[in-house]
């Protein structure tokens, strides 16, 4: 019974959409816009710094936009669902990547098992957080300040405990990063060209799994309107359940393949590319995981084109510059729909 | 194993004085997060960005160009205030959590900067050589108290009067202002903005101007924080120094002022007291375990005591 009424929630919900869409119609279509801009870039690009290098940060955009998506796709899924800005996500990347370092290296497991090992334990590592904190603060009717600052306080008290258990000094995963493929020019790692083809798998049967099955339509129904949702019989605390279990082991899955490919594991790892993942979230629409797809590829390729004019320390705060731009713009991201977010 | 714990120290000057300047520091910029978050109701998690500005614009103006120390630390002011209004502008327009994440992102982006624009900052090096005025002063305050039969008990004492005595009075200044005319619009906007909104307020004017007093206090202790360390680096400013801050804001009670005041004390003092217990680790572990007893603090503050010392629980329930 319930199955009918998820499915006519997420078909209401389609509708509205495509009524909205049909509001905004006049307004000129934000998608194109948006591919005029970066084509146009592109081209200025290629006539002042030449084609060669174009493609290589093209190609160097690719592979960091494919961790960024990642990342960003298990943030934004629970900020939809649950409201929650999870500034802990970083952390669960991390976390992932020491737990595959302690599979493989300590336990001395074959790396593709640890990389396993790593997303798993990361996708129940998230869960129980749910378990311990995020589910018995919802039943008190936590506000949002309350929630802002434990997830705050959470992201601090993890890297910590990483640190404190791990140490500071440098690990790595034992991937080969020296390795590469050259075509025409263009180098990519070999471990690189892995986690891309990886990342994009990942994010295709992610968003084939949010259109197609019955509990896509449950997450989006939730993100769309939680009451509307709630009303029509959805069983909210499952699809919670299933909701960090996916964030988490998306979070553990963008943890693994960025430290096999960067190669090195320290404490700050999520930590330094979790501003990218929010900017990637906010570009995308905050809550709209198709969104978070096209917002991390978005900001990858930014960062790595800025490196042709700008020098390359600079990419963190190009990345950050795109995040401000879209707040003024269009806050209710590239890709989101038209909506009162204030 | 062995746990050594000496209560000797507490009993001593340096360590009170060495309290009272960190307690200012924090106090300060808590102050600021307070009139953010106690009595606007906006999540501002840049505090610590905005303190970084104050500070480095005030060491880079008297290293590099030679400016005075007063004039580095009106314009240090002054830059953080417009740092507020440039993030303020197109995030305090939308929801809570839009604000939090910007505000949170901008203050990576001024550490990340200060870290990477070495030429200016030093880098991870640091930055050093910009408390020569201070220090004169702080010898002309020695020699007066001497004068006055006092004695000084430890070079930082002018330093720790001077921070105590700025805590006190901006204390009273800010919470002077919270009960004018202008201070209950921002209560108004905490309670229920679209109700001030209907009364024909510029809620956004309100809560920039908010947010830019807030990086105005950030920027104030910046500067005492540049004099306690005489070495700025980038690190200093991480988010851990907010988290800090809102330990005190929740410690003391959401909208108390006399909260912060009594909160900064008692986090500094139970914080400095634990260095004198001698845990059989390397300094990089007791500093990751200091961190994580300040966030477990946090989290359990919030989740079980938001009401906290001196606050009204109801309080924290509101802002949805």
């Amino acid at each position: 019974m319930s199955s009918g009424w998820g499915s006519l929630a997420a078909s209401v919900s389609d509708a509205t959409a495509r009524s909205r869409e049909a509001v905004t119609a006049r307004a000129p279509n934000p998608l194109l816009t948006l591919v005029g801009v970066v084509a146009l870039t592109a081209i200025v690009l290629v006539a002042t710094q030449g084609a060669l290098d174009v493609a290589q940060a093209t190609v160097n955009g690719i592979v960091s936009g494919s961790y960024f998506a990642l990342g960003a796709a298990g943030l934004t899924l629970v900020y939809g669902v649950l409201r929650l800005v999870n500034f802990a996500h970083g952390e669960f990347l991390t976390f992932a990547a020491y737990m595959t370092v302690l599979a493989h290296g300590t336990m001395s497991q074959p790396l593709l098992v640890a990389l396993a090992f790593g997303v798993v334990v990361t996708a129940l590592f998230a869960l129980g957080l749910e378990l311990v904190m995020w589910r018995p603060m919802r039943r008190k009717g936590a506000g949002i300040l309350q929630l802002l600052l434990m997830a705050l306080g959470l992201a601090f008290v993890i890297r910590n405990v990483i640190q404190l258990v791990a140490g500071t000094e440098v690990r790595t995963i034992g991937a080969n990063v020296t390795a590469a493929v050259h075509i025409g020019g263009i180098h990519i790692g070999r471990t690189e060209l892995w986690a891309v083809i990886v990342a994009l798998v990942a994010l295709l049967a992610l968003a084939l799994m949010l259109r197609g099955t019955r509990l896509g339509r449950e997450i989006r129904a939730l993100s769309d309107n939680a009451e509307l949702a709630e009303t029509t019989g959805i069983d909210t605390n499952r699809v919670i359940t299933y909701t960090w279990l996916l964030a988490g082991g998306l979070a553990g899955l963008a943890g693994v393949i960025y430290a096999a490919s960067v190669g090195v594991v320290t404490p700050q790892l999520g930590f330094g590319i979790v501003l990218s993942l929010f900017a990637a979230v906010v570009v995308g629409g905050i809550g709209n995981a198709f969104g978070a797809l096209g917002g991390g590829m978005l900001i990858g390729l930014a960062q790595e084109w800025s490196t042709l004019i700008f020098p390359a320390n600079l990419k963190v705060a190009v990345g950050f510059g795109v995040m401000i731009l879209v707040l003024i713009l269009r806050p209710q991201g590239l890709f989101g729909q038209a909506r009162r977010i204030d | 194993m062995t746990v050594a714990i000496s209560f000797d120290a507490l009993a001593g000057w340096d360590f009170w004085v060495g309290v009272g300047v960190l307690a200012a520091t924090y106090g300060i910029f808590a102050l600021g997060l307070q009139l953010n978050v106690g009595t606007t109701g906006i999540t501002n998690f840049g505090q610590a960005g905005f303190m970084a500005i104050g500070a480095y614009t005030m060491a880079i103006l008297v290293t590099r160009y030679g400016w005075s120390w007063w004039w580095g630390m009106l314009v240090g002011i002054g830059l953080a205030m417009a740092a507020a209004v440039l993030v303020g502008l197109p995030s305090l327009r939308l929801r809570a959590d839009y604000f939090a994440i910007t505000t949170l992102a901008f203050a990576e982006i001024v550490r990340y900067l200060a870290d990477n624009e070495r030429d200016l900052t030093g880098g991870s090096q640091g930055l050093l050589g910009y408390s020569g005025g201070w220090v004169s002063l702080s010898v002309r305050l020695e020699n007066w108290l001497n004068d006055h039969g006092i004695d000084v008990p430890s070079f930082l004492f002018p330093l720790m009067l001077v921070s105590v005595g700025l805590l006190l009075v901006l204390c009273l200044v800010v919470v002077a202002l919270v009960r004018t005319p202008w201070g209950r619009v921002l209560r108004a906007i905490r309670e229920d903005e679209d109700a001030a909104r209907a009364l024909g307020k510029n809620t956004l004017l309100y809560k920039l101007q908010s947010l830019a007093l807030a990086a105005a206090l950030a920027a104030i202790a910046g500067f005492l924080l540049a004099l306690n360390l005489t070495l700025l680096v980038p690190d200093e400013f991480d988010p851990g120094f907010t988290i800090f801050g809102y330990v005190i804001v929740i410690l003391g009670g959401l909208g108390s002022y006399v909260g912060v005041f009594v909160g900064s004390i008692v986090l500094m003092a139970l914080g400095e007291a634990t260095r004198y217990v001698d845990l059989p680790l390397s300094a990089d572990k007791v500093a990751a375990i200091r961190f994580i007893i300040v966030g477990l603090l946090l989290i359990l503050l919030t989740a079980f005591r938001p009401q906290g010392l001196f606050g009204k629980r109801e309080e924290m329930l509101l802002g949805d």
